[in-house]
C-alpha cells in the first residue's frame, strides 16, 4: 500500500521533471526564434486578436463582478470599524497588485491556453506538424513564436483593462450603496496607488502570458494517441498552467516584496 | 539525388520496427516499397526527411547524413524533397491554395500572381483545377490526398516520397496519379519512393520494387523479378494469399 503510493509519487516527480526539461527546451527555442529575423507580423496580429481582443468581453464581465464583490465584502468589515473610506485603497491595491493579473491570467489560460493545446494537438495527431517541418518551416517559429509574442503583449493590456473595470465595479458599489462621494473615492484610490504597484502587477502578467503560451504549446506538441490524447493534453495544459501561474505569482510577489519594500 | 539507407535501426517502446534496414535508390529512379500494414514503411519515409532520428545506422541523401545536418542544411534539403503524407496532413486552417502554395508563400519572393499560377498548375496536374478556395474540411478523402500531392509537386522537388498516394482514391484518379508519377520520372527525372499496397500500380510505375518484412528489405528487384520471385514470403504478399509464411506465426499461435 505504502510502496504503491511512493512508486506513484516517484513516477509523478519524474514526469514533472520531464515536463520542466521539455518546457525549458521549448522556451529556449522560442526565445531564439523570437529574436531571429525575418519577423512576420501577420500571424502575431492574428493571434493577438484571438487571444487578446476576443477575451475583452469575458474579462470585462469577471472584472466587474470581482469589483462588486470585493467592495461588498470589505464593506462588511470596514463598516464595523467605521472606516468605509479605506475600501477604495484596499480594493485598488489588491486589484492592481494581485487580483487583476492573476484573475486575468487564469481566464486567458482557460480560454486561450486550452484552445492552443487543442489546436496544436490536433495538428500533431493529423501529422500537420510533421508536414510543416517537411515544408522547411520550423514549427516552433511558425506556431509558438506568434502565440508567445501575442500573449506576452496582450495579457498585460488585458490586465490593465481588468484593473480599471474592477476598480470601476467597486466605485459603483461605494458611491451608490455606501454613500462615499465620487471625488473622495477617486482621490483615495489615486493617492494609495503607486507606480510600482502597477508596474509589478503588469510585469507579473507579462510572465503569466509567456507561461500560458509556452505550456499550452508544449502540451499540444506532445499529444499522443488521437482525440483522447488531445483531450488529456488540454486538461493537463490548463491544470499545469494554473499551477505555474500561482507558483510564479508567489515567487514574484515575494521577490518584489524584498526588492521594492 | 541519391538516397542511401545503411543499417537503419529504430525501435518504438522496445519493439524494433526497422531492423538494420539497407536500401539504395539511384538518381531519377522510382522505387516502390511494399510490405504489410504496420511493418514500418511510413517510419522509413520519415527517416529520409529527417522527421525521425535513427537509433542506429544512417540515411544519406546526396552523400550527406540527414540526422547530422545543421538547421540551415536541413531546410535547404527540405526545399528539394517533398513528402506526401498517408493522411494528407493538409493544414486545416488554410484553404487549398494556401496549402498548395505554402512553401512558395513562406520561402520565396515570387509574386502573388505567379504563385497562384503555379498552384493552379499543380492542382490541374492532379485533376483538381478550380477548387483553390475550398477548405480542407470541405474536400472528400480522395480529394485531400490529391491536394496533398499537388502541395508536394508545387515546389518542383528533386525527390518525392509518396506514402500510399492512391489509397482511398477512385480507380480513374488513381490511374492518373500513376501517370503523373511516371511523367515526373520521365520528364523531370524526379527521384521517387512510393509506398503502396496496389500491386498493379507498383508494376506500372516502378523501376525497382523493394519488399519490406520484419524490419528489413528482404528482396529488391525489377517488377519482373519480383513477379517471378520464388521467395515464399514475397509470393504470398504480391498475390495476396491469406495462408503462407507471413501469417504462419499467427496461425501457429491459434
Ligand atoms: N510515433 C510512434 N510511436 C510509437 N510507435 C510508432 C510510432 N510510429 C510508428 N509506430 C509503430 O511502428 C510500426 C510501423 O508503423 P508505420 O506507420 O510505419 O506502418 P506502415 O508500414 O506505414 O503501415 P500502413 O501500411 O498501415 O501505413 C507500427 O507498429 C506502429 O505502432
Ligand atoms: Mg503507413
Amino acid at each position: 500500500m505504502f510502496t504503491l503510493f511512493f512508486m506513484d509519487l516517484g513516477r509523478k516527480v519524474i514526469s514533472f521533471m520531464y515536463f520542466v526539461g521539455g518546457l525549458t527546451n521549448l522556451a529556449v527555442q522560442t526565445l531564439y526564434f523570437t529574436f531571429k529575423p525575418p519577423y512576420k507580423s501577420g500571424r502575431i496580429i492574428e493571434q493577438a486578436k484571438k487571444a487578446g481582443y476576443d477575451s475583452f468581453p469575458i474579462v470585462s464581465l469577471v472584472a466587474l463582478f470581482i469589483g462588486f464583490i470585493f467592495a461588498l465584502q470589505t464593506a462588511y468589515f470596514m463598516q464595523r470599524i467605521g472606516s468605509e473610506l479605506y475600501i477604495a485603497s484596499l480594493v485598488a491595491l489588491s486589484i492592481v497588485r494581485e487580483l487583476g493579473p492573476v484573475i486575468t491570467a487564469l481566464i486567458v489560460a482557460g480560454r486561450v491556453g486550452a484552445s492552443n493545446t487543442a489546436e496544436l494537438g490536433s495538428m500533431q495527431v493529423t501529422e500537420q506538424i510533421d508536414a510543416l517541418e517537411t515544408l522547411a518551416e520550423n514549427p516552433v517559429k511558425y506556431l509558438v513564436v506568434p502565440r508567445f509574442i501575442a500573449l506576452g503583449i496582450m495579457l498585460p493590456i488585458l490586465t490593465l483593462y481588468a484593473n480599471i473595470i474592477g476598480i470601476l465595479g467597486s466605485y459603483f458599489i461605494c458611491t451608490i450603496k455606501l454613500g462615499i462621494t465620487s471625488s473622495m473615492y477617486m482621490h483615495v484610490t489615486f493617492t494609495s496607488l503607486l507606480y510600482k504597484d502597477l508596474f509589478t502587477g503588469l510585469f507579473k502578467s507579462w510572465i503569466f502570458g509567456m507561461l500560458i503560451a509556452l505550456i499550452s504549446c508544449y502540451e499540444g506538441f506532445n499529444v499522443e494517441g488521437g482525440a483522447v490524447g488531445v483531450g488529456k493534453a488540454t486538461t493537463r495544459a490548463v491544470v499545469f498552467t494554473f499551477i505555474m501561474i500561482i507558483a510564479a505569482d508567489c515567487f514574484f510577489t515575494a521577490l518584489f516584496y524584498f526588492i521594492f519594500p | 539525388m541519391i538516397i542511401e539507407i545503411h543499417k537503419l535501426y529504430k525501435k518504438f517502446n522496445n519493439l524494433p520496427v526497422l531492423n538494420d534496414l539497407s536500401l539504395n535508390i539511384d538518381k531519377g529512379q522510382t522505387c516502390v516499397i511494399i510490405g504489410r500494414s504496420g511493418c514500418g514503411k511510413s517510419v522509413l519515409l520519415k527517416h529520409i526527411v529527417g522527421l525521425l532520428k535513427p537509433d542506429k545506422g544512417k540515411v544519406l541523401v546526396n552523400h550527406k547524413e540527414v540526422a547530422g545536418l545543421s538547421e540551415l542544411e536541413l531546410s535547404s534539403l527540405r526545399s528539394k524533397i517533398s513528402m506526401v503524407f498517408q493522411g494528407g496532413a493538409l493544414f486545416d486552417s488554410m484553404n487549398v491554395t494556401e496549402n498548395v502554395g505554402f512553401s512558395l508563400i513562406e520561402h520565396t519572393h515570387i509574386s502573388q500572381k505567379e504563385i497562384l499560377e503555379r498552384v493552379e498548375e499543380s492542382l490541374s496536374l492532379v485533376g483538381l483545377g478550380g477548387i483553390g478556395n475550398l477548405m480542407p474540411s470541405e474536400l472528400s478523402g480522395g480529394m485531400k490526398k490529391r491536394v496533398a500531392l499537388a502541395r508536394a509537386i508545387c515546389i518542383r522537388p528533386e525527390i518525392i516520397l509518396y506514402d500510399e498516394p492512391t489509397t482511398g482514391v477512385d480507380p480513374i484518379a488513381a490511374d492518373s496519379i500513376n501517370e503523373l508519377i511516371r511523367s515526373l520520372h520521365d520528364k523531370l527525372k524526379v527521384t521517387s519512393i512510393v509506398v503502396t499496397h496496389d500491386m498493379k500500380s507498383a508494376y506500372h510505375i516502378a523501376d525497382k520494387i523493394a519488399m519490406m518484412y520484419k524490419g528489413r528489405i528482404i528482396l529488391e528487384g525489377t517488377p519482373r523479378e519480383i513477379r517471378e520471385s520464388k521467395d515464399p514470403v514475397v509470393h504470398q504478399f504480391i498475390n495476396g494469399i491469406a495462408k503462407g509464411p507471413i501469417t504462419e506465426a499467427v496461425d501457429n499461435f491459434k
